[in-house]
């Protein structure tokens, strides 16, 4: 708590007052409590199974419990006041690893979102506890306390989260919250049905009856959050296996998908097609593997048949990625990430418009990259000389909307170029030449033109790489 | 795997049994209910809507098995059902079951309109099951003695009565699979129990709420309580879709040594459907023959890290240090992801033979690896070839390194598949 700023330290400690001082009155108030004691011990044993809902786009877990069905039936069989009692059962619940301000403030916003809801269960014209036979009319104040209870609930936890964290509440909403939200309603509609069925005739036994699609539910969502990493895991593992046949490109695929993803959040790419765009930059040398390894890391010249099999890699991409439903417009964009606006690149000559979206993206994030990383030849270039290359190929080899908006991001995002010539032993060491760099832009050039002759290796002398760019490669 | 048990489930062989006893129960029901006049015909209509809608919305399980959860769930509330509105429901057994197949056929035929599959083995299931609950429960709620009971008794009855009908679904689709996959019965039971353990309880929980909250509240309660279940189902779909794109992508890398022209075309294809079909029929579960495909498809991924392709990708051919080495490469490259420890270890373990020396076996081997080392070796000789002489002398040779390489087992097992491949068996 001493960490946190005073306007926060301000918040908490009110909204716990006011919890403190409903709870004062609701205690002489509650008639059933036979009804309390069952809802709160569920919410107890509930707050030590919360639900990961796995981590946003940001990184924040997001968790559910099945606390909040549970004061949401208590809102419907006792009302305000016996539903703040219900809420602030959260109070009994331990674990050291969360601190005490916490849970003291988890509980009041808790037991104050189920009375204001329950207020309004009474102001529209509900009655406690619900009458089953009301259906269909009392739909109007059923719903009405669903959407008061989320609402109250989203507004303490993005205040408290915004003034703590310093971070506009809008940004929180959307960063946290926003995508679950649907969710959560549907989550809450179990509190609705668990009133019902009690106080049909059922009684306690309908919590019982209630908590088997409520857990199966959560254990669902946990089997699916746990599946989803394990495949991002494997294919991020996989493209590291391939990087090991070509050391310099290590942890090329990663930055490119960093750099494609910046260049799409500028150009407003929507958020799902943003996830494909992530793979397509994770995947789109994932053909290297097709090209022989001795190929790959030829120092000198390539004969016209090594160039053919290098330039065969965004087609052995397609090849290998073509079953990948979930890849969609990804795998196109594998295959078309060497064409050029031009249409001198390859492997199909596509210009302009005609080469897929991604793959304009990408063509400018691969540059991008490979120049501000170490090859034999030189060190890795600034991000500044990096730019000032792509704006002189705009037009020719990339799409200048998307020179732009990577220029845009780099303006609000830092990037850090990266020597990866602190993995090997030294420039003769069989490393990848010059000539077979077909993502550096100006050897990209070369590759265009066919032909190999004016393929002949730079002049190395602008190798030496400064020292501060060698500290940072061998941080990875 | 998954797509494969999908497929197979549905294939009539094993379902034909099971089909015809539900149709003749419709027949039948059909036939003598104009006899007993039907009851209560617009609440009836009503419900055959709603299951034709959870129909319409059948979801694909993970390892491929088709159910309709909201579908199942209404049909099996209508058969438990007492009253509506304070009056009592008075239809009986033939009644429940034609609601059930009109409402299904319903959903069927737009099912076929959108041209989506119709796994009619689901439905011969759901209404067996769906009479076997009414023949129970009706006669009981006729007998009046519901009357007398609390409700928190009836709902414990319906409670039980839901959960041994769906018990009775998984061992039934068990017993149709096992006769498809050829694997043993125990195995199958316990596999489909496990893996319908979540849908059935929650589709079953609804039913009994929704029995049970209908008679007070009208049929409002339908569309309602219809809603949690469909989040759950929806949920199921999502877990099961990226489960299958996490099989879709395995095979994809699978592909990379191929295309790197370090094995050959369809290897690890072939490896991994063939290991997959001797660990069912030796009876491992369902998740372990999951885990053995992925290693069976994976299986040569350390010869990427190779300098030059080994000739024709073969590992029969290449020394056992080399495989060894290979073996390992792949492994550490597996256990990388950090969710894959144990396809590691099958990975890892491939090359080891059976028989270290002087008779005996090393059991520390694991047995998906005894499986990948045998179907591997098998494939190496045949290749894509569909010859059968070619096949029975693969088949030969893999016998003869019973005593040193393979577990007899498998190579048993390997053999019977083969043999049923060559039309011998």
């Amino acid at each position: 708590m001493r960490a946190l700023p005073i306007p926060a330290r301000l918040f908490i400690a009110g909204v716990v007052s006011v919890a403190i001082a409903v709870l004062g009155l609701a205690i002489p108030r509650v008639s059933d409590w036979g009804a309390v004691a069952v809802l709160a011990l569920v919410v107890i044993g509930s707050e030590y199974l919360t639900l990961s809902l796995g981590r946003t786009v940001s990184g924040v877990e997001v968790s559910i419990s099945v606390t909040a069905p549970m004061v949401i039936g208590a809102v419907f069989l006792l009302g305000p006041w016996g539903a703040a009692v219900v809420g602030a059962a959260v109070w009994l619940y331990f674990d050291r690893a969360i601190p005490l301000f916490k849970v003291l403030y988890n509980g009041a916003q808790i037991a104050l979102s189920a009375f204001i809801s329950g207020v309004a269960f009474q102001a529209l014209g509900g009655t406690v506890p619900i009458d089953p036979s009301s259906f269909p009319r009392a739909l109007v104040p059923a719903i009405g306390v669903l959407v008061v209870y989320e609402l109250t609930n989203a507004f303490f936890v993005v205040i408290a989260i915004s003034l703590s964290s310093r971070v506009a509440p809008a940004r929180v909403w959307r960063g946290m919250l926003a995508g679950s939200a649907s969710a959560y309603f549907a989550y809450n509609i179990f509190g609705l049905l668990l009133a019902v069925v009690w106080s049909a005739g059922v009684g306690p036994f309908s919590v019982v009856l209630l908590l088997v699609p409520l857990s199966v539910a959560r254990w669902v969502f946990a089997l699916f959050a746990r599946e989803r990493e394990a495949h991002e895991a494997t294919i991020r593992s996989f493209i590291q296996a391939v990087e090991t046949k070509d050391a310099y490109t290590r942890g090329h695929s990663e930055r490119v998908a960093k750099a494609s993803l910046m260049i799409g959040r500028t150009m407003s790419v929507r958020d799902d097609r943003l996830e494909t765009l992530r793979f397509a930059g994770m995947l789109h040398d994932v053909g290297k593997l097709g090209v022989p390894t001795k190929v790959l890391q030829k120092a000198g010249k390539l004969t016209d048949e090594e160039y053919a099999a290098i330039q065969l890699h965004p087609v052995r991409g397609r090849e290998i990625t073509r079953e990948l439903e979930f890849l969609g417009e990804a795998i196109t964009a594998i295959y078309h990430h060497h064409e050029r606006l031009d249409g001198r690149g390859y492997p199909l000559g596509l210009a302009g418009e005609d080469i897929p979206e991604f793959a304009r993206i990408i063509a400018v994030a691969d540059a991008f990259d490979s120049m501000t990383t170490t090859r034999t030849y030189r060190g890795a270039r600034s991000v500044d000389e990096a730019v000032a290359e792509l704006i002189k190929c705009k037009g020719t080899q990339f799409d200048p909307n998307m020179v732009e908006a990577m220029v845009q991001a780099l303006a609000n995002t830092e990037w850090q170029p990266v020597d990866t010539s602190a993995f090997f032993d030294g420039p003769q060491s069989g490393l990848p030449s010059y000539a077979s760099d077909d993502d550096d832009p100006t050897a990209a050039e070369v590759l265009a033109s066919h032909r190999p002759s004016a393929a002949a290796p730079r002049p190395t002398q602008d190798s030496d790489s400064d020292t501060s760019s060698r500290q940072r490669g061998e941080q990875r | 795997m998954s797509d494969q048990r999908g497929q197979l489930a549905n294939a009539p062989r094993g379902g034909t049994a099971l089909i015809a006893a539900a149709a003749l129960g419709v027949i039948v029901s059909v036939a003598i209910l104009p006899d007993q006049g039907v009851q209560q015909g617009r609440f009836a209509l009503l419900f055959v809507l709603f299951i034709a809608i959870g129909e319409v919305f059948r979801i694909r399980m993970p390892g491929g098995r088709d159910t309709a959860p909201i579908a199942t769930s209404l049909c099996l509330a209508y058969a438990l059902l007492p009253a509506i509105g304070g009056v009592p429901l008075t239809y009986a057994v033939p009644q429940v079951v034609a609601v059930t197949a009109v409402g299904s056929l319903i959903g069927v035929v737009f099912r076929m309109a959108g041209r989506r599959p119709i796994p009619i083995d689901d439905l011969a299931r759901r209404i067996i099951i769906v009479g076997c609950v009414a023949a129970c429960f009706r006669p009981y709620l006729e007998s009046d003695a519901v009357g007398r009971q609390t409700t928190f008794f009836v709902a414990l009855l319906m409670t039980a009565v839901s959960l041994l009908a769906l018990l009775l679904d998984s061992i039934l689709a068990a017993l149709v699979r096992a006769a498809t996959d050829r694997a043993p019965y125990n195995q199958a039971i316990i596999d489909e129990i496990r893996a319908m353990l979540g849908i059935n309880a929650a589709t079953g929980a609804t039913a009994v709420l929704t029995a049970l909250a209908l008679p007070s509240m009208g049929w409002i309660a339908v569309p309602i309580f219809v809603i949690p279940l469909a989040l759950t189902q929806f949920s199921f779909r999502r877990y099961a879709h990226i489960q299958s794109t996490y099989l879709q992508t395995i095979r994809a890398l699978s592909r990379v040594t191929e295309v790197g022209g370090y094995t050959e075309t369809g290897h690890a294809r072939r490896v991994s459907r063939l290991a997959v079909s001797v660990g069912i029929e030796m009876g491992l579960s369902e998740s372990d023959v999951r885990e053995l495909e992925y290693a069976a498809l994976m299986h040569d991924i350390g010869q990427l890290s190779l300098e030059e392709p080994i000739p024709g990708g073969s590992t029969l051919m290449t020394s056992a240090a080399s495989a060894r080495t290979i073996a390992g490469l792949g492994s550490a490259v597996i256990r990388q992801t950090g969710v894959l420890d144990h396809v590691a270890e099958v990975v890892e373990r491939q090359a080891d033979s059976y028989y270290p020396g002087h008779g005996r076996y090393d059991d520390t081997i694991p047995v998906e690896s005894r499986i990948i080392r045998a179907c591997n070796d098998y494939d190496d000789l045949v290749g894509a070839s569909l010859e059968s002489d070619r096949m029975l002398q693969a088949v030969e040779r893999l016998h003869m390194g019973i005593t040193s390489e393979y577990d007899p087992a498998v190579v048993d097992t390997l053999t019977r598949i083969v043999k049923r491949r060559t039309g011998i068996l």
